[in-house]
């Protein structure tokens, strides 16, 4: 007489706590449940991929590069307003190469002074060439490693901000290698819209119009849309140094059309975003949405020196290099306050007071994989996926009670089993259940069906040989076990290959393949086996097999 | 008792070398489909090429050469369209040439918009992928199932022997490539997803062979004075029924969702059909007749639990 009442219990905990894992993965259950309750079960479960809840997956390259010319543009302009600051004349000072900057001056005199003023303010600058009317220094190797670094973890963190402000249920944001991003935003219902706030670099400075060139007057009032690159053809090289032409959005409101206007602005940055503490979206008298900024301490006070030095000037308000508008300064403004205007919808002002909240990107990003499921794909291919693997499995379960009779309906069971504990560890582990993990459940379910199928083969054989049922049972089992648990050990060295070297959906994929494969075992070789011991107990004549 | 087939008592291994034939041709027809693969000559999917695919829902039916005419007209050529006439459903892809920072997707929905106004329509699905990811996504599926074989090999060799090792690994190497090919004939898309259709088919495969591979274990140790060939046979024979019952299920399971399991899982579980068949036929014809025209020495199988 064999004792089951331990493998009983066993079974009994196994499928509570399965259930027990899995109801949060069931809303309409899960919500019902008393607080109290709530409290001590998890609270997660299952979540779906996005092949099956629609949604996001971008893989973003943060431009590293750029984000050093970035810096070593930042230091040029510092290294200007110091010469100014201290009055020393130069010929010009500027990026060469993507790290390098150059200085060209006329007496040796000051040369020295430059060097020591180099020296002295930006240490993370070497010396590469000194002639008599020429400098060069470079950005330190350690320095761009540093930058390149922290471009990456500064562009996660700000893209965190942005998503966080937007308001995406569990959306996934992550470092992947060494300068790539992975964002997953399931469920999101605009995904051009959730793509454009990831993207936009948001870098916002306040420039001032070149109002002194000739050429602001020669350039042409408004061109069409996509002819931005003729114009700056031909200005080229009539530009004044230190000057560039930027480019102003405009939309007609009543046809829709839209066209540029072309503004001759300072490359000087008079005030750049990182002094913003607010931006919210606010309503004008006509109606028409515009952000308004707040600056910090510094920033208001930079902001009321600029404004009171540039009275009846323009200045343009610039945002990644697109003039928003450029109106004239009436007055000094105190009060660190500002508008952006322009021609947006409420939504597009929305996003933008979100994007300057949540601080510019370090350097451009580059979207290198775009993986979109609209909303109504996943929900289709969850209802037929559904619908035909329940029917699919409706036709197992009946077959197999039909060939094997009452074993056979001992072996729906466990397959049953096989189910419950399957999901049940899926949510316990969080899993995220996509397309090649329903396949894997597949695989798990027929490698399920197959051990029985074995046992009860290997029984029947034993009982042609009229062996007493007990027998035939014990002896079917043994010698199927071995078989069992060989098939299964390869297949999980298959998954557990793909598990450690797969990517993405493969890994998915492997990890439903070697929860299922252990689960297997444990219902083959405890499930089963348990109910015809019981079976056993009662001293069966017959077994209907 | 039920019973589909009785004590049976086929020669299998008698057969062998009419199986050889019919496995030489399909393994060469797969062995076609991996260079082609390989030149970037087949018909790979997106998500191993790079390239853009677009999926639209549309209210109304579309005609297929319409949808082509308009995207030619407005610039985006070499577009590949596909449609689920059931659903009124388009499928366009737009393969590796261009890069992903030329927005083809945008493109092709402003296109459908403007050339179709009164046929509206929903994006299903949009995916534009930068070419050196789907390389990237080739090199780690090859490490990964290079490594998943040399697994196998050595674990088999430690339980069985080396023989039955390679035996199987070539048995399911073999019906990989079996399937890799018909995909390639039938010019059918090779995803990322049909890929782990080969790698469960891959699994099914394998456990199919080595449940073959114990019976036959088990009888080598019985019956040691028996012709090698009588003792294969007499395995593969025990576990016909078994093998046919548990192919037949996993068949059963197969059909509803090739035939009503939607356009994303039909490749998918066609695939794993295929295997499933051609799984269960090179247990039998593939991998037991290797043993059999590659003997070895039996005794050390006596040793080993």
């Amino acid at each position: 007489m064999k004792r089951v009442g331990g493998r009983l219990l066993l079974l009994g905990v196994v499928v509570v706590l399965s259930i027990v894992f899995f109801l949060p993965s069931y809303p309409a259950l899960y919500g019902r449940l008393p607080a109290w309750a709530k409290s001590v079960l998890p609270n997660k479960g299952i979540t779906l991929g996005l092949d099956l809840q629609g949604g996001i997956h971008l893989v973003l390259q943060v431009d590293e590069d750029r984000a050093v010319e970035i810096a070593v543009d930042r230091a040029v302009n510092a290294v200007q307003e110091l010469l100014t600051e201290k009055k020393l004349v130069v010929e010009s000072v500027k990026r060469v190469q993507p790290t390098q900057i150059r200085f060209a001056f006329q007496s040796t005199d000051t040369k020295s002074q430059i060097q020591k003023l180099v020296d002295d303010a930006f240490p993370t600058f070497a010396e590469t060439t000194a002639t008599e009317t020429v400098l060069e220094y470079e950005l330190r190797d350690s320095e761009i490693k540093r930058i390149k670094e922290s471009a990456v973890n500064q562009a996660l963190e700000t893209i965190r901000n942005r998503i966080d402000q937007f308001g995406v249920a569990e959306p996934l944001i992550q470092r992947q290698g060494l300068k790539e991003i992975v964002v997953q935003l399931p469920g999101v219902k605009d995904p051009k819209r959730a793509k454009a706030l990831i993207k936009e670099t948001a870098l916002l400075e306040f420039k001032m119009l070149d109002e002194a060139s000739k050429l602001a007057l020669e350039l042409p009032q408004r061109v069409p849309k996509g002819k931005e690159a003729d114009v700056l053809k031909e200005f080229e090289g009539k530009i004044p140094e230190g000057d560039e032409i930027l480019f102003e959005k405009l939309v007609d409101k009543d046809t829709g059309r839209e066209s540029r206007v072309p503004y001759l602005v300072r490359k000087r940055v008079m005030l750049a975003g990182d002094v913003l503490s607010d931006a919210r979206v606010s309503i004008g008298q006509f109606n028409e949405p515009y952000v308004s900024v707040t600056f910090d301490g510094r920033g208001a006070r930079e902001f009321e020196r600029i404004t009171s030095e540039n009275v009846k000037k323009r200045m343009a308000i610039v945002l990644d290099n697109t003039v928003y508008s450029a109106p004239v300064i009436q007055e000094r403004i105190g009060g660190g306050r500002a508008q952006i205007t322009g021609s947006f919808t409420t939504q597009e002002a929305n996003d933008l007071a979100i994007v300057l909240r949540a601080g510019a990107l370090p350097a451009p990003l580059k979207i290198i994989q775009d993986l979109t499921v609209g909303p109504s794909l996943g929900k289709d291919s969850i209802e037929k996926g559904i619908r035909s693997t329940l029917f699919a499995g409706a036709l197992v379960v009946f077959f197999m009670a039909f060939y094997y009779r009452l074993s056979g309906v001992i072996a729906d069971f466990a397959l049953a089993l096989n189910l419950v504990c399957l999901i049940g560890s899926l949510a316990g582990l969080n899993a995220t259940l996509t397309l090649p993990g329903i396949a894997g459940i597949i695989l798990t379910i027929g490698m399920g069906v197959d051990s029985n199928v074995l046992i009860f083969e290997r029984i029947r054989e034993e009982l042609r040989q009229n062996k007493p049922v007990r027998l035939a049972v014990d002896s079917g089992y043994d010698k199927a076990i071995l078989t069992i648990v060989d098939s299964h050990v390869t297949t999980l060295i298959t998954g557990l290959a793909l598990f450690l070297f797969g990517t993405g959906p493969i890994k998915g994929f492997a990890v439903t393949l070697c929860l299922g494969i252990a689960i297997n075992l444990f219902t083959a070789l405890v499930g089963t086996k348990v109910v015809f011991d019981i079976a056993n107990r009662r001293k069966v004549e017959q077994l209907s097999i | 008792m039920i019973e589909i087939l009785g004590k049976t008592n086929i020669d299998f291994m008698g057969k062998r070398y009419l199986a050889f034939v019919f496995s030489g041709v399909m393994i060469l027809l797969g062995l076609l489909a991996l260079v082609q693969i390989w030149r970037g000559a087949a018909n790979l999917g997106i998500d191993f090429a790079g390239g853009t695919a677009v999926q639209l829902k549309f209210d109304d039916p579309i005609r297929i050469e319409d949808a082509r005419k308009v995207l030619e007209s407005r610039g985006v050529r070499d577009a590949e369209l596909q449609e689920f006439t059931q659903d009124n459903k388009l499928l366009i892809r737009v393969k590796a040439a261009t890069t992903i920072e030329e927005k083809i997707a945008d493109r092709v929905v402003a296109v459908f918009n403007t050339e179709f106004p009164q046929n509206r329509f929903v994006v299903d699905s949009s995916t534009e992928i930068g070419p050196t990811v789907g390389l990237k996504l080739q090199q780690d599926a090859l490490i990964a199932i290079l490594i998943s074989f040399a697994g196998i090999i050595l674990y088999i060799a430690a339980r069985f022997e080396f023989r039955f090792g390679i035996a199987a690994a070539i048995a399911t190497f073999h019906d990989v490539l079996a399937v890799l090919g018909l995909f390639y004939v039938l010019d059918k898309e090779i995803t990322l997803l049909v890929v782990t259709a080969l790698l469960t088919l891959a699994g099914y495969s394998l456990t199919d062979t080595v449940v073959v591979f114990d019976r036959i274990r088990e009888n080598l140790r019985a019956r040691r004075r028996d012709r090698i060939e009588t003792i294969i046979n007499n395995g593969v024979n025990q576990v016909l029924s078994r093998t046919i019952v548990t192919s037949l299920t996993v068949v059963l399971v197969l059909i509803p969702l090739t035939l009503a399991g939607g356009e994303m899982l039909h490749d998918f579980s066609l695939a794993l059909l295929v295997g499933v068949i051609v799984g269960t036929y090179s247990s039998v014809f593939v991998a037991s007749p290797i043993l059999v025209i590659w003997p070895g020495s039996e005794g050390r199988l006596l040793k080993r639990g």
